[in-house]
């Protein structure tokens, strides 16, 4: 129990995804401008981030390591990661529509957030077990959704501020999650 | 010159279209892997090497793959090479292998790969193709190795390795240079990137003020400029 506590504190705050591992910075910067399209796109990365990382620790298990393939993890990872994200899109739709009205739009861009792999790939990495891996998805994705609402909350912030002319848009956002990695470097004593 | 010839290819990846600092594609391994610059080189010939191979493989199946499933047949094309990549660098570059780590397999989601596949590869002959991998591969390694080299003589006072910048020894009252150790640690990759952007912004704010289009790719608008104007002289001569 203690061992998972400290996964979920280090993957969530300590290393956390988007600022110090710089995983799936583009829907980071892509989809941080209003809060409640950030809670969205968070809201996503949660549910497939931690249902991919328990089915792809499943086939590693039981496929891959008896099938002695273990080389062939990137392939079969973003081949399964693509399908379960077409997979969860079509249940969603039937089974809860009013859930997929909320997500829906995020869905197809996760494919493409290398956080999804990341995880899949840190999992086989320091040797998690399944339940490790769930566990370390679902704090992982925990972290992302923290830092892009707290972004969007900054971002809405900066609209009505004087920037200079050449660091309107990208660069200020930029800086801002500069200065948000600092921040979380304070983190950094708590494991 | 003329289009879909193997040296215009190679210009458009390295200048006109650089896939990093004018389609801002690829900012994960950009900001990741630049804490210096023998990381840069090093993770920008990896990319080279999937692009290339990848661009010929899918320009050479471009008739024989069916428009619904070409997504996910590039995507088994690109994890092919980036699995094979891998292998050879842990065989033959232990050293980088451990410190690319993570980024090596993650190059497969690596949207400038897939974005070529799409845009490129699957409607051209395999030649043009290829280099058109090439180039985009080398824009990309020499974007990711200025941004290493500007984050290492900032972060630690050196340059490919070789200290330039002599250090500071304070119990040896010697004077030198404080290295501004944030630059190579994660917050310093989102300034570095931050001012090479802003650094885009303005050339392309004073280009529209004097009434050029900013997105004529001739006038070199844009961060190529601060890292030296070698890449912009080439650049002029098309």
């Amino acid at each position: 129990m203690k061992e998972l506590m400290l996964i979920i504190v280090g993957s969530a705050l300590v290393n956390n995804v988007v600022l110090s591992q710089f995983l799936g910075l583009c829907p980071f910067l892509g989809v941080s401008k209003k809060t409640e399209t950030a809670a969205g796109m968070g809201g996503a990365v949660i549910f497939v981030i931690t249902l991919s990382s328990f089915v792809t620790g499943v086939i590693y298990q039981f496929i891959l390591i008896p099938a002695h393939m273990e080389y062939l993890q990137t392939i079969v990872f973003i081949l399964v990661i693509a399908a379960l994200v077409q997979f969860v899109e079509m249940f969603l739709k039937k089974a809860m529509p009013s859930l997929y009205q909320a997500l829906g739009v995020y869905l197809p861009l996760i494919t493409t957030n290398c956080a999804v792999l990341g995880v899949a790939l840190i999992n086989v990495q320091k040797e998690y077990n399944i339940l490790q891996g769930t566990v370390n998805g679902f704090a992982t994705a925990v972290g992302f959704t923290l830092s892009i609402i707290v972004m969007a909350g900054i971002r809405e912030k900066i609209e009505y501020n004087d920037i200079p002319e050449a660091f309107r848009g990208f660069p200020i956002v930029l800086i801002t999650a500069g200065l948000m990695a600092i921040a979380f470097f304070g983190f950094s004593g708590l494991i | 010159m003329k289009a879909n010839t193997p040296s215009e290819r190679l210009l458009n990846g390295i200048i006109k279209e650089n896939p990093t600092f004018v389609l801002m594609l690829g900012m994960c391994p950009t900001l990741a892997v630049t804490t210096s610059a023998v990381n840069g080189i090093g993770m920008g010939l990896t990319t080279t090497a999937v692009l290339a191979a990848s661009n010929l493989l899918i320009s050479l199946l471009r008739k024989f793959i069916p428009d619904g499933v070409r997504m996910p047949a590039f995507i088994v094309v690109v994890a092919s090479f980036v699995t094979i990549v891998q292998m050879l660098l842990e065989g033959f570059l232990p050293a980088l292998y451990a410190s690319l780590g993570l980024y090596i397999p993650l190059i497969v989601v690596n949207c400038i790969i897939l974005g070529r596949a799409e845009a490129y590869a699957s409607k051209n002959p395999p030649l043009p193709s290829l280099f058109d991998g090439i180039g985009m591969g080398l824009g990309f390694t020499l974007s990711i190795t200025c941004i290493g080299a500007v984050r290492e003589l900032i972060g630690a006072g050196q340059l490919f390795g070789h200290q330039i910048l002599p250090l500071a020894d304070a119990a040896a009252g010697k004077m030198g240079y404080e290295p501004i150790t944030i630059f190579i640690l994660a917050p310093g990759a989102f300034f570095v990137l931050a001012l090479l952007a802003a650094i885009q912004n303005k050339f392309k704010l004073g280009a529209a003020k004097r009434g050029i289009d900013p997105s004529n790719p001739d006038k070199c608008g844009g961060a190529c400029a601060s890292c030296g104007n070698s890449m912009c002289k080439g650049g002029k001569h098309q």
